[in-house]
């Protein structure tokens, strides 16, 4: 009963990451990826984003800090975490680089600040959301139940 | 991002490129870019020709002038000279009156003129002399003869004033005189001062001379008077003054009456009314005194004309003045033809300006034209690109309730339930290929849609398509049905989306305008019907109708539902032959197709039948044009904007078919088309065939059904679906044929065709009241036997839940199959009747591709390029579940490294935007080096490069943009296609499978 809980629990987390835009199809795409010879596959590509996600965040930060900024550099950074996001379907992320990436072409250094930040809230919401997502995964998990699709 | 960026920066070159075009156009007509200088034009055009027509007036006027005034001078000559002729004429004849008194008078003795004679003789000659109002001859006298004189003629010599005459040394007294003049006689000539003078010069030069004009004694007229010497004796050849003067006997004199001579004479001339004559002597230049005309200066003085007059008199000049009565009338012709001349070049003037705004105005419109056509072609663009964004917003929703549904198949359904589910998840995936159909419209008004070729089953596509509508047609309680024929390929190769499109499009048509009655689509091969069809169209069309009426009777057709149809080419008169020749041609048509895989196209021939509303007769050859529909309370009552059919007409004929209807209102309409597949080539179908074809479980073959079914069409339908499951169909009747034959069959035959199904028409079984009672006794029959129960199953269109009671009641306790029948919902049933075969595998269904794209990528070695460390792993943990072998570079130069030949990669994937060397650029390199490779193997060895191909690794661009223009970018810098990233199955295995057929090097 409980591990129907558990699992009712995370399904509904999920749609709800959905509904709120959160994730898009990109991310079942990235589960359908997941099998028996790569359990851990959604884990460890998440977890490679989140690593990349931080790097270009703190690369971001550094170059808005810059008396003269590389927009040119920015964009790549921007550009690289699109790629990265969409790759995983963190779909609100995705979006604010693309309105990031227009104020960059502006080169519009007060729209670019108010992306980061926004980059970096969006960002740290959707690992937060996954992390208990996987938290909620490792629960089933270890209750013996399997994950639902 | 950056990608779209580089396109609307394209689209932007693009306008800016049309722009100059628009500009130098416009440098190149002189008119448009002078146009601020037409009017000045106009105005300099109406000045210069003013300019001309006055310079023309002036030229006419001028002309006028030299003629009138050479007419002057032409008249004044001739009046000049007729007078002068006129005059000497005179002078002459007074000469020869002078030799005649000179002869007669002074050399004969005695004389023999006297006054008399002179008189008569005068009077006789006058018409000689018109300009003479007299002649008259005046004796020389000294004055020692005076008294001589005097008493000899008995009078005395009388001055002017007709006194005596003083005395004086000589006189000139007249002796002779003409008649007109008689009152001189006996007067002193040289008592006169004017007379005189004449006298003393006539005698001193031998010659005629004038006096100057005064008036005449007699009528007071103005004249002069001709004195001419008479000499008494021979004068020597060349006399002297004083021998003249010597020889003088006397003087004949005559008067010219200038004034009223000079006026008879020009009387008698034309153009007398027109000029004024003057004649003056003008001896004394300085005072010339008027001999004839008025002294007052009236008429023309701008024009006068002066010509000399000679009267025979040296010592006197004589001169005639001419001029006009009238002053010069202003000439008409000249002003008339100068005004005409500046009307006519004001009006060409006028006509070349409003053809130059007429230039104007249409340059105007059509530069403006272009701008709007280049703002139409913007607004295009932007059309696709939101088709774009709001596709891919409906996507996102639609994942979630894929999603939820694919949870929802997990649970422990009943197979309704079930069905369901599946329904509600195969229109969902049919929403989104909606949207993928959407956006391809797009590609088709473009031009630029492409078709797939992939191997696909027809069969489950017409299943698919009919469970899309199956809710909808089981509400509005119609038949739909679908039957393939048997020769049709299981497999073929073609586009199954645009084939699924097109008969989507048309049974959603029909489903749409049908309120009763059926639907059916029916497929088979075109080759088959043809020799039918052109045998029997006269049935069809003339007798068809009639028979169909006599047969079935009292409005029954033998369609699918009893209802007429539009085209009776489906009803069973017609379908029976397609059956039984099926039938009797079957082995044959399985050695057909063997020996027609040489020729690989497959012609097939979908009909669709509906028994609707039918199309409008004048509505029907518009049928096929974008956005029109029969009239417009057709979208009111039924919506729908009209475009699917010229979608549909568009992709039949880009399948290399072509679409036709037959429609009568009120009976339905049929539409027909046909299409051109490639038959599966024998190695891929079996390659292939298990992945793709339809997964129908095999656990029913060899089973055995009754359709009892009185109507044939519906009958032959059933049982084409149960043949797909591998089951042995025969058909009954009625339920009373079909029990008696199985009761027969059971008892006597044993096994022989003991029926494990028995499948009944709803309404044959309610129509029949008997029915249910004999399937009771049909149960009892079977309920005496050892045999297994045969199955009852009741297959209905739409059932009430009295009718369901009722049916349970009568013994269908096993199931009910709502139409449409489909070959897997059928099987579903069957298990659950039978309870056969497990449940699916779940999520099999979703993924149904999974295995063909494994077969394609099994053991191949692929590449993946991407700087984005997680798209990398993405990518790689995709391609890796399909079993390929991934290895990645996070570079174009890591790549170009990797794939420096001989390399063993058998495709790479290739991201589009990364820092350094972008995928375009690796891709230009890598060809590069392929080319050149390829260039020395040519060289080298001729026959391996023929047998293996040539160096050319398939690169696949992945993008987040899904814009034809950066598809077209890929390929221009010689990539091989490319896949949307992130990565979806059915993408990925469509650009896979492309370039696997076209690659020798990938296929071995």
């Amino acid at each position: 009963m409980d591990l129907v809980q558990l699992q009712r629990q995370l399904v509904e987390y999920r749609t709800s990451l959905y509904h709120e835009g959160f994730l898009d199809e990109q991310y079942t795409q990235l589960q359908e990826l997941q099998d028996e010879n790569n359990p851990d596959f959604v884990v460890e590509v998440v977890s490679l984003f989140f690593e990349d996600s931080e790097r270009l965040l703190n690369e971001l930060t550094k170059a808005l800090e810059q008396q003269s900024i590389d927009f040119k550099r920015v964009d790549a950074h921007v550009h690289q975490l699109k790629g990265s996001s969409s790759s995983i379907g963190a779909q609100r992320v995705q979006k604010v680089c693309i309105a990031f990436r227009n104020y960059c072409e502006e080169q519009n250094v007060e729209g670019c600040l108010k992306c980061l930040q926004q980059v970096r809230h969006e960002y740290s919401l959707v690992k937060t959301k996954l992390e208990s997502m996987f938290q909620l995964e490792q629960q089933i998990l270890s209750a013996g139940g399997s994950i639902p699709m | 991002m950056g990608l779209k960026l580089q396109q609307s920066q394209h689209h932007h070159s693009v306008a800016v490129k049309v722009n100059e075009q628009m500009g130098t156009k416009r440098g190149y007509t002189f008119i448009q870019s002078n146009r601020a200088w037409l009017p000045k034009f106009l105005l300099l055009w109406v000045v210069v020709m003013a300019f001309i027509s006055a310079w023309i007036y002036k030229k006419m006027d001028a002309d006028s002038k030299v003629r009138r005034e050479e007419v002057l001078i032409t008249m004044c000559d001739q009046r000049a000279r007729v007078l002068q002729d006129q005059f000497r004429v005179s002078v002459n004849h007074v000469h020869a009156l002078a030799i005649l008194v000179s002869t007669f008078h002074y050399y004969k003795n005695p004389s023999a003129i006297d006054q008399e004679t002179f008189a008569e003789y005068t009077a006789r000659t006058a018409f000689e002399r018109p300009l003479l109002s007299g002649v008259a001859y005046a004796e020389r006298v000294v004055h020692s003869e005076r008294e001589k004189f005097e008493r000899q003629h008995g009078w005395t010599i009388k001055t002017m004033e007709r006194e005596a005459s003083p005395i004086r040394d000589e006189y000139a007294p007249v002796i002779f005189s003409q008649e007109t003049v008689s009152y001189i006689e006996s007067l002193d000539m040289m008592s006169g001062e004017e007379d005189r003078e004449n006298i003393l010069r006539s005698r001193a030069t031998g010659k005629a001379v004038l006096t100057s004009p005064f008036r005449l004694l007699g009528s007071h007229h103005l004249g002069v008077v001709l004195t001419f010497p008479v000499y008494k004796s021979k004068l020597p050849t060349r006399p002297t003054v004083e021998e003249r003067i010597e020889a003088t006997a006397g003087y004949l004199g005559g008067a010219f009456d200038v004034e009223s001579l000079v006026e008879n004479l020009l009387g008698q001339l034309a153009g007398n009314q027109a000029i004024l004559v003057n004649v003056y002597d003008v001896t004394n230049s300085s005072d010339p005194m008027i001999m004839y005309g008025h002294q007052n200066q009236d008429g023309d003085l701008a024009l006068v004309h002066e010509s000399k007059l000679d009267f025979g008199d040296p010592s006197r000049k004589h001169q005639m003045i001419c001029r006009y009565h009238q002053k010069a009338p202003t000439s008409w012709t000249a002003l008339t033809t100068a005004f005409l001349f500046f009307v006519i070049c004001l009006l060409v003037g006028y006509i070349l300006y409003g053809a130059a705004m007429h230039i104007v105005k249409v340059e105007d419109d059509f530069h403006e034209m272009q701008e709007l056509k280049v703002r139409a072609e913007a607004a295009d663009v932007a059309k696709s690109q939101f088709l774009a964004t709001v596709s891919h917003e409906i996507r996102t929703p639609m994942n979630g309730i894929l999603g939820m549904l694919a949870l929802l198949l997990d649970t422990d359904l009943s197979s309704t339930q079930r069905d369901y589910a599946l329904t509600a998840q195969v229109c969902g995936k049919a929403l989104i290929t909606l949207i993928n159909e959407v956006l391809d419209r797009a590609k088709i008004e473009a031009g630029k849609l492409e078709l797939e070729t992939v191997p696909f089953n027809i069969r489950s596509i017409f299943d698919d398509v009919l469970s899309l509508f199956s809710e909808k047609s089981r509400n509005k309680g119609l038949e739909l049905a679908v039957f393939v024929s048997d020769n049709v390929p299981e497999m073929v190769i073609g586009d199954p989306g645009r084939f699924r499109q097109i008969i989507t499009n048309l049974v959603g048509n029909s489903v749409k305008f049908t309120e009763r009655g059926h639907i059916f689509v029916k497929a088979h091969l075109a080759e088959n019907t043809k020799p039918m069809t052109e045998a029997k169209p006269e049935n069809h069309f003339n007798g068809g109708l009639d028979e169909g009426m006599l047969i079935s009777g009292a409005g029954h057709f033998k369609t699918l539902s009893g209802y007429e149809a539009a085209d009776e080419r489906n009803s069973w008169d017609y379908f029976k032959h397609l059956v039984l020749e099926e039938e009797l041609r079957y082995d044959a048509s399985i050695n057909m197709a063997i020996a027609d895989e040489a020729s690989r196209g497959v012609t097939l021939m979908v009909s669709v039948e509906d028994t609707g509303i039918g199309i409008p007769l004048i509505a029907q050859d518009r049928v096929f044009m974008p956005f029109m529909q029969a009239d417009s309370s057709t979208s009111r009552n039924y919506g729908g904007t009209g475009i699917g059919l010229s979608i549909t007409k568009c992709l039949v004929e880009l399948m290399g078919g072509h679409i036709s209807f037959i429609s009568r209102p009120q009976v339905g309409s049929t539409f027909s088309f046909t299409t051109v597949f490639e038959r599966c080539k024998k190695a891929s179908y079996n390659d292939t065939k298990k992945p793709v074809a339809e997964d129908l479980p095999s656990g029913f073959r060899g089973l055995k059904a009754i359709v009892v079914d009185g109507k044939p069409v519906r009958a032959a339908v059933t049982r084409y679906h149960l043949k797909r499951l591998g089951i042995l169909v025969e058909f009954a009747n009625s339920v009373k044929i079909a029990a008696s034959e199985c009761g027969k069959n059971g008892s006597s035959c044993g096994s022989k065709i003991q029926p494990d199904i028995i499948l009944v028409e709803k309404d044959l079984w309610l129509s029949g009241e008997d029915g249910g009672l004999s399937l009771r006794m049909f149960d009892g029959k079977q309920n005496g036997h050892v045999f297994k129960l045969p199955k009852l199953i009741l297959l209905a269109t739409n059932i009430t839940n009295v009718e369901l009671e009722k049916a349970k009641v009568a013994g269908f306790a096993d199931t009910v199959i709502m139409k449409p029948m489909r070959a897997t919902m059928v099987a579903a049933c069957l298990q659950q009747v039978l309870g056969i075969g497990k449940k699916r595998q779940p999520g099999k269904h979703m993924l149904n591709r999974s295995p063909i794209l494994q077969g394609l990528l099994c053991g191949k070695k692929i590449l993946v390029v991407d700087d984005n460390l997680v798209n990398r792993r993405v990518a790689a943990g995709a391609l890796k579940k399909f079993g390929a072998a991934v290895e990645c570079a996070e570079s174009g130069k890591a790549a170009l490294k990797l794939l420096q030949l001989p390399h063993c990669f058998d495709a790479c994937f290739m991201d589009i935007q990364m820092p350094e060397m972008d995928g375009f650029e690796a891709t230009r390199r890598i060809r590069m080096m392929e080319s050149q490779a390829n260039e020395q193997m040519n060289g080298s060895i001729d026959e391996d490069s023929a047998s293996k191909g040539e160096w050319h690794v398939p690169i696949l661009a992945m993008t987040a943009d899904v814009f034809l223009a950066t598809y077209d970018e890929c390929l221009k810098c010689g990539m091989d296609g490319y896949v949307s990233k992130p990565f979806e199955e059915e993408n990925l295995y469509q650009a896979v499978a492309k370039f696997l057929k076209s690659n020798p090097i990938l296929g071995s």
